[in-house]
């Protein structure tokens, strides 16, 4: 089943329910390493893009939909968060411009796109302690589940727990990026507030694909 | 909490507005997005100076918008970088055709809100360069962190780089002046007392009765080391100690030297504070030929301070001299 704009605003919207869930334990995992104001930040924003839905045309793309969550969160989220997450959506829209619906080589040329922005605005890579540790996981775990026949769902179910995992996995890490590379080894023990956001998003789009 | 506050959520909002209306003759503020620009603002054929971020630190920097300083300045949440649409703003509000510095504190927050900004106003046809501003030397400057934390230093930037716009000198020329003065001054600072940023109504780290940190950055993240209190002139040593290892000065050599309060520190402190500051350098044959001595870059409610330490040459010194007319610093005019 190929996703379409129907499946993007519930990806929206499925992001900003699990943010608000989580808004206490995101601050709480960024006061211990961070400034504290991650869930807030993040939920502020999430609940933005939600209100402006409505505006959108009945004939919006996918695309559309991911634009529009960019914009707003760029305009909203503030911090690094904002601008890092804002160009993740922004080039993930421009990835799958114009298709009304998108199959599996869409999905993952989309989260690969999304990957890519987040890299290009924070410079940070694979080990750094950043929400870039729970996108790449994701991302390659996708591209394998595309290669291995599976379908949109499946792909998105496989990113999802991909990136929960490398969520986790920033837990032993000292940050390189970032308010908590001044921590040095005062880092280590503490999951990174960014990648496990990042995984709680990704959760959503494999929810909202019915994943 | 005790604060002379409404509703944590309206703190911004509100002190901008009381700024505008104390100083009505200087600037004029922005609402949705929030900037507080020069009131003669764009200024043709000048090049536009704008910095910003997290509220919390004034008078850094709305106090210090005005003749010879900043064009505009961008107040973010407390704490947290102002989003690129009011950076944006503030940057079409003040570009006058010379183009716009962007001067930036170095948090990683602020760096990427700056940089989009500065992308979205190259996209409308704005020329943007920018200058991180990187002070603090705390912080181990290396592949393996964001880098050093732009603190009280930026004060001297935002004032020496203005002073360069205003005499008239293009954007390569203002930038390339705002760069030196980065590579030239070096800060340290010491938290005695954590502070409480309103929205959390948390103190932001728990120090005991008798314990400060040596290092500490301006929104309490931790410095190098936490330290038993010892008497001002041990702890000034610590901190000028570590500027002049990172930054060796020769006898002979000219300085600015800066002491700077982070809120919650009387004056009183701070000119003990001086006091050592200025004789560790006079032991070493290093000329104070300016000073600045107050609170400019505060960390809300902190008790602490930073030195900061400016190799002057003729050029710095003659921007420095020059007219300023801000809220928070006056001068010659």
């Amino acid at each position: 089943m190929a996703l379409d704009t129907a499946w993007a605003t519930s990806w929206v919207t499925a992001s900003a329910a699990v943010v608000a869930e989580n808004r206490a334990r995101l601050s709480s995992l960024d006061r211990d390493i961070g400034d504290g104001d991650h869930g807030e930040n993040l939920d502020r924003g999430f609940s933005a893009v939600v209100a402006k839905l409505d505006g959108l045309a009945d004939t919006a793309t996918p695309a559309d939909v991911l634009k529009l969550a960019a914009t707003t969160l760029i305009s909203t989220v503030g911090g690094a968060s904002g601008p890092l997450l804002g160009t993740a959506y922004l080039r993930a829209g421009g990835a799958v411009a114009g298709q009304g619906t998108l199959d599996g080589a869409a999905i993952v040329a989309m989260l690969t796109a999304a990957r890519d922005g987040i890299v290009h605005r924070g410079k940070a890579e694979p080990g750094d302690k950043t929400m870039i540790d729970a996108w790449t996981p994701a991302v390659d775990a996708a591209a394998q589940a595309l290669a291995d026949g599976a379908g949109e769902t499946a792909i998105l179910v496989a990113a999802a727990d991909a990136a929960a995992v490398g969520a986790v996995a920033t837990e032993p890490l000292v940050a390189r990026k970032g308010r908590a590379s001044y921590l040095g080894e005062r880092a280590i023990g503490h999951r990174d507030p960014g990648a496990e956001s990042s995984s709680l998003i990704l959760r959503a789009a494999a929810v909202a694909a019915g994943g | 909490m005790k604060k002379l506050i409404n509703a944590p959520t309206s703190v911004v909002d509100e002190a901008v507005a009381g700024f505008a209306a104390a100083h009505p003759g200087l600037v004029t503020v922005s609402h949705d997005p929030t900037f507080i620009v020069r009131v003669d603002a764009p200024r043709q054929g000048k090049v536009g100076l704008v910095s910003g971020g997290g509220s919390g630190h004034e008078p850094l920097h709305g106090g210090f918008v005005g003749y010879g300083m900043l064009d505009a300045a961008v107040p973010g949440p407390v704490f947290t970088s102002p989003t690129p649409d009011p950076v944006l703003a503030a940057t079409k509000a003040v570009d006058g055709g010379a183009g716009v510095l962007h001067i930036v504190k170095n948090y990683t927050g602020d760096v990427l809100n700056f940089e989009t900004a500065a992308e979205l106003a190259d996209a409308e046809g704005i020329e943007v360069r920018s200058v991180v501003v990187n002070d603090d030397v705390a912080v181990k400057d290396s592949l393996y962190t964001a880098g050093r934390r732009g603190v009280a230093g930026t004060v001297l930037v935002e004032k020496i780089a203005g002073a360069a716009a205003e005499r008239g000198d293009d954007l390569e020329a203002v930038a390339s002046i705002a760069t030196k003065v980065v590579e030239r001054v070096r800060t340290m600072g010491v938290a005695l007392t954590p502070c409480t940023v309103p929205h959390s109504g948390e103190p932001s780290f728990t120090l005991r009765d008798n314990e400060i940190e040596i290092g500490i950055g301006i929104h309490g993240e931790p410095g190098r080391e936490r330290i038993p209190l010892e008497p001002a002139d041990a702890i000034v040593d610590r901190l000028l100690g570590a500027i002049l290892d990172d930054m060796p000065l020769a006898a002979g050599d000219r300085t600015l030297l800066m002491v700077n309060g982070m809120g919650g520190t009387p004056q009183v402190e701070l000119y003990i504070v001086y006091r050592r500051a200025a004789e560790i350098l006079a032991e070493r044959g290093v000329e104070v030929t300016r000073s600045l001595v107050g609170n400019f870059v505060t960390s809300l409610e902190m008790q602490g301070a930073s030195v900061t330490v400016l190799h002057l040459d003729d050029q710095l010194t003659e921007l420095w001299d020059a007219p300023v007319q801000t809220a928070a610093l006056r001068w010659g005019r």
